[in-house]
């Protein structure tokens, strides 16, 4: 009985899940891939799907038009897939830019400001993105908080245009995605034993010496994992782009949003969404093979 | 001729705690110091103010003449190997010893074939290349020391260096670490909590408590002649008995505990004074028929263990004076005697220690 | 010694802490304008605030986002610790690399993607089976979910991987049965982290902008989406009140969970977050 009861409680465990994800996850990306090479059509919904069963038996009719039609108005897709990896490569260097030395100052810290400033940290992480925007287009905005002060103090007499530029992009990404990229290195420097440091001193390292052969190197696959964590979803970002930039900040995820919503054009929503896709398996798998190498 | 280390009341105060309290002591050239004591008694905080890495409250240090107080860690002739080995994980063995000397004017030709000198010192040849998560305890403990010596200390500081050892492979490196310190002629100190290591290693010892340097002596002085209960105590097995002083006969003093005890005429006591007496397990005799010997008594046998090349034994003497008391297995008449409930001991007067406090 | 951190590198910490909440404090001080104008100071006033308990969309919307909310979270944390039990627990098994590619894979995954693939998927079951009859509060609930679990399974694998598995061996040697060892041991232990996993999963549904729009339907508008489409047109006092009393929430949940989650840490390492 005992027995029988165990066996089932396993494969419970297992296949509970492992179904649902296989549904409501695998699938739609099947199925997604099925209408990127759907043929698009006035209909409800708006697309002939590729592959399909029905009444009249199955038919599999796949159409490359999707991934022809992005190729031929490559100035339309390819420019923002470029302007994605772009912004987000350089959101993440601005991200680790900042996180590094907040990561540093938490790791060496004693206790009870250690304990402050990760809540300090985990606070943001927790709250929404989009109220947290939403916050920063009251600063940037023409009439913003920034400007008003400026001109209240007579530094300019316009308001200086910062909403819808690349600046407002990364100040956006940046207040967004910084706690994702300070709390791997949080771990990875605290893990670091202060006898090491203490060693590289003894040896007669100074201090820049000792952060760069001995800090820098072991914190290493923090600032991986933290560069992916940024990384990743800066890449597909739909609100920031959506909220604080204009028609030079195009980003991937935006078109997807475009194309579905207002060209109502789904096959080639689906095609860019596998783009997107492509886009950010790529850093995942030299992650892979870093960790590989033996980093840590 | 000034010493070749000076430490002079060195302090370090954390509030109103004092981890090391005035400590000072003098090294020789070549010496192998050992500072032994319990956990929490001062001895790494001391360790580390000699290396740098603490500021002291108030006192010097100097090698060679030289104030190194206010000197940094980088610039003292002094290096120091990590109870941990803090070793650097993403380097390899090579890279490991020769960072020190990468920071030094040597050229890079003499950086390799100092290293090469130093793998073999410590029989590691053919291992420059790997990683020190792929050695052994013992292979990361002789880099360690490999990498400590790289660059000439003066002075080395081995933090209990034998600590992560198991118990074999530990005596076999000691022996190893007697040998390089003998060759290479640099002073060590050596902080350690195992009083056999301290024993076996060291040209002198320095036992501390509660952050001051109690008694300071050749292993033999601190074994022999401890001066107070806790060195007696800490180090090798003891016994205790109070006594008060009778009379000074020509060759002895005589003392009253349970029983009448003479002890050597060599102390200095007064008739009347209370007097603590500390007696090694083996310098008393255990036999089943008295002898007639000096300091001779009755005792009943409560437990004993055997230990292969002796028998411990704790027996009870009048007046509850508990003795704790080791015969070595050496001779036919002395093995074995458990099945012996009551026996006789006697010990000579000279083995009788007479402590201060 | 200890090597103390450059005060450069603490004046660029302290810059990075500002751009985390200067923004959202300036939000939160203008809120209790009492001018329209979003710009100029007219004097304190909580009008805002007692304006929102008027608006019934909003009402309507938050009622909806913790309806949602609350289910989708309940079913992550139950499946997201089902997959950590397979993947601590559970040497090898048939499926164990599926399994790790689809609970993993979501993590990853653009929330445009995500959304876009599942409303397709919605529709395409809709037109083949019939189900779901558009989408609705449901569909919202299931997408939410299926990326909920995958966040909850990391959150219990990592307390669950850093248990004693002794603890677990000892119970067994006791006398105690399989599911029942789980049920007396191994659940107390690691209930913090599946409280954590709730929470998480519960906050990435309640924020959720993006997957929500592609699977809501008509009149199934959640809170992130009716803040959304009033965001677009333009900051309004309304907005400061309700994203500030969203936020105090959160941090001030958040607050109390690390000063227990950080203390419990404290006492056993210190090292791991």
């Amino acid at each position: 009985m005992n027995y029988f009861l165990q066996r089932f409680g396993r494969l419970f465990v297992i296949w509970l899940p492992l179904v649902w994800l296989i549904l409501f996850f695998m699938l739609p990306l099947i199925e997604m891939i099925n209408v990127s090479f759907s043929e698009a059509k006035r209909a409800v919904p708006p697309y002939n799907p590729a592959f399909q069963f029905g009444p009249d038996g199955i038919s599999f009719q796949p159409v490359a038009d999707n991934y022809l039609l992005i190729y031929k108005y490559w100035e339309d897709y390819l420019w923002p897939a470029i302007n994605s990896i772009r912004l987000a490569f350089f959101s993440t260097l601005y991200c680790l830019l900042l996180a590094y030395p907040m990561a540093w100052w938490i790791a060496r810290s004693n206790k009870p400001l250690q304990h402050i400033l990760l809540i300090l940290v985990l606070m943001p992480f927790w709250t929404s993105s989009l109220l947290r925007m939403y916050a920063l287009i009251g600063l940037l905005n023409p009439n913003g908080f920034i400007n008003d002060i400026l001109i209240w103090a007579g530094f300019i007499v316009t308001p200086i245009q910062m909403m819808q530029t690349d600046f407002s992009i990364y100040s956006g990404m940046v207040l967004s995605y910084l706690p994702l990229m300070i709390l791997p290195l949080y771990a990875s420097l605290v893990r670091l034993d202060s006898s090491i440091i203490e060693a590289a001193a003894d040896l007669g390292a100074r201090k820049l010496d000792i952060f760069k052969t001995i800090i820098l190197p072991l914190s290493v696959p923090g600032i991986i994992a933290g560069c992916l964590l940024v990384f990743i979803p800066a890449v597909g970002e739909f609100v920031i782009p959506a909220l604080l930039g204009g028609p030079e900040q195009l980003m991937l995820g935006k078109v997807i949003w475009t194309e579905f919503f207002r060209n109502r054009d789904w096959p080639v929503a689906a095609a860019i969404a596998i783009i997107l896709i492509a886009i950010i398996i790529l850093p995942i798998v030299y992650a892979r093979y870093q960790d590989k190498e033996g980093i840590s | 001729m000034a010493p070749f280390i000076c430490i002079k009341d060195i302090s370090k105060k954390y509030g109103n705690l004092s981890a090391v309290d005035n400590v000072s002591f003098n090294l020789d050239k070549g010496e192998l110091f050992s500072l032994l004591g319990p956990s929490g008694c001062g001895k790494t905080t001391l360790l580390r103010i000699l290396a740098g890495f603490e500021t002291t409250t108030n006192g010097s240090f100097e090698i060679d003449g030289v104030n190194m107080t206010n000197v940094d860690p980088a610039d003292r002739p002094v290096n120091i190997m990590f109870q941990n080995y803090a070793l650097f994980p993403h380097m390899t063995v090579f890279e490991n010893i020769c960072y020190g000397l990468r920071r030094t004017s040597l050229s890079k030709s003499e950086i390799n074939s100092r290293v090469e000198e130093l793998l073999e010192l410590v029989r590691l040849s053919g291992m420059s290349k790997r990683k020190p998560k792929t050695l052994s305890g013992g292979q990361k403990q002789r880099v360690a020391l490999a990498r400590a010596l790289a660059r000439r200390p003066k002075l080395l500081l081995l933090d209990e260096p034998l600590a992560a050892l198991d118990k074999k492979l530990r005596s076999e490196t000691q022996f190893e670490l007697c040998k390089i310190q003998e060759q290479l002629g640099t002073t060590f100190i050596v902080v350690t909590h195992d009083q056999e290591e301290a024993m076996t290693l060291s040209t002198r010892i320095g036992v501390m408590n509660d952050g001051k340097l109690i008694q300071l002596g050749t292993p033999k002085e601190i074994y022999e002649q401890p001066q107070t209960t806790f060195v007696a105590d800490f180090v090798g097995e003891i016994s205790f008995f109070e006594a008060v002083v009778k009379e000074r006969k020509n060759t002895h003093w005589l003392l009253q505990a349970a029983v009448p005890i003479h002890v050597s005429s060599d102390f200095n006591l007064v008739v009347g004074q209370k007097v603590k007496l500390a007696l090694r397990p083996e310098k008393i005799m255990l036999t089943s028929k008295p002898t007639g010997k000096i300091n001779e008594f009755q005792v009943d046998i409560v437990d004993w263990a055997f230990f292969g090349a002796g028998t411990q034994y704790r027996v009870i003497g009048p007046e509850d004076v508990k003795l704790k008391l080791y015969q070595s297995h050496n001779q036919p008449s002395q093995s074995h005697v458990p099945t012996l409930k009551t026996g006789f001991v006697n010990f000579s007067p000279e083995a009788i220690i007479i402590l201060q406090r | 010694m200890r090597y103390d951190v450059p005060l450069l590198a603490k004046l660029l910490a302290i810059v990075g802490f500002g751009i985390l909440y200067i923004p959202v404090m300036i939000m939160m001080i203008y809120s209790f304008n009492s001018s329209k104008l979003v710009a100029v100071w007219a004097g304190f006033s909580a009008k805002w605030y007692r304006e929102l308990w008027t608006d019934d969309i909003l009402l309507s919307a938050l009622y909806k986002s913790l309806l949602i909310g609350i289910s989708s979270s309940t079913i992550s944390t139950f499946f997201g610790l089902f997959i950590a039990i397979a993947f601590v627990r559970f040497s090898a098994f048939r499926g164990r690399l599926t399994l790790s590619l689809v609970a993993s894979a979501p993590l990853v995954m653009p929330e445009a993607v995500t959304g876009l693939s599942m409303l397709l998927l919605f529709i395409a079951m809709e037109t083949t089976f019939g189900w779901p009859s558009g989408r609705g509060l449901d569909t919202i609930m299931i997408a939410h979910a299926t990326f909920g679990m995958c966040f909850a399974a990391v959150v219990i694998q990592t307390r669950l991987r850093d248990m004693d598995r002794y603890l677990e061996e000892a119970a067994r040697d006791l006398g105690e049965r399989q599911p029942f060892v789980f049920i007396s041991i191994t659940l107390p232990l690691i209930f913090p982290s599946i409280i954590a996993a709730w929470l998480l999963s519960f906050t990435l549904s309640f924020d959720d902008l993006v997957i929500a729009s592609f699977v809501s339907g008509p009149g199934s508008s959640t809170l992130p989406i009716v803040i959304f489409s009033k965001i677009r047109l333009g900051v309004s006092p309304e907005i400061n009140a309700i994203a500030t009393l969203m936020i105090l929430t959160i941090s001030a949940m958040v607050l109390m969970g690390s000063v227990l989650m950080l203390r419990r840490e404290d006492r056993k390492n210190p090292t791991q977050l």
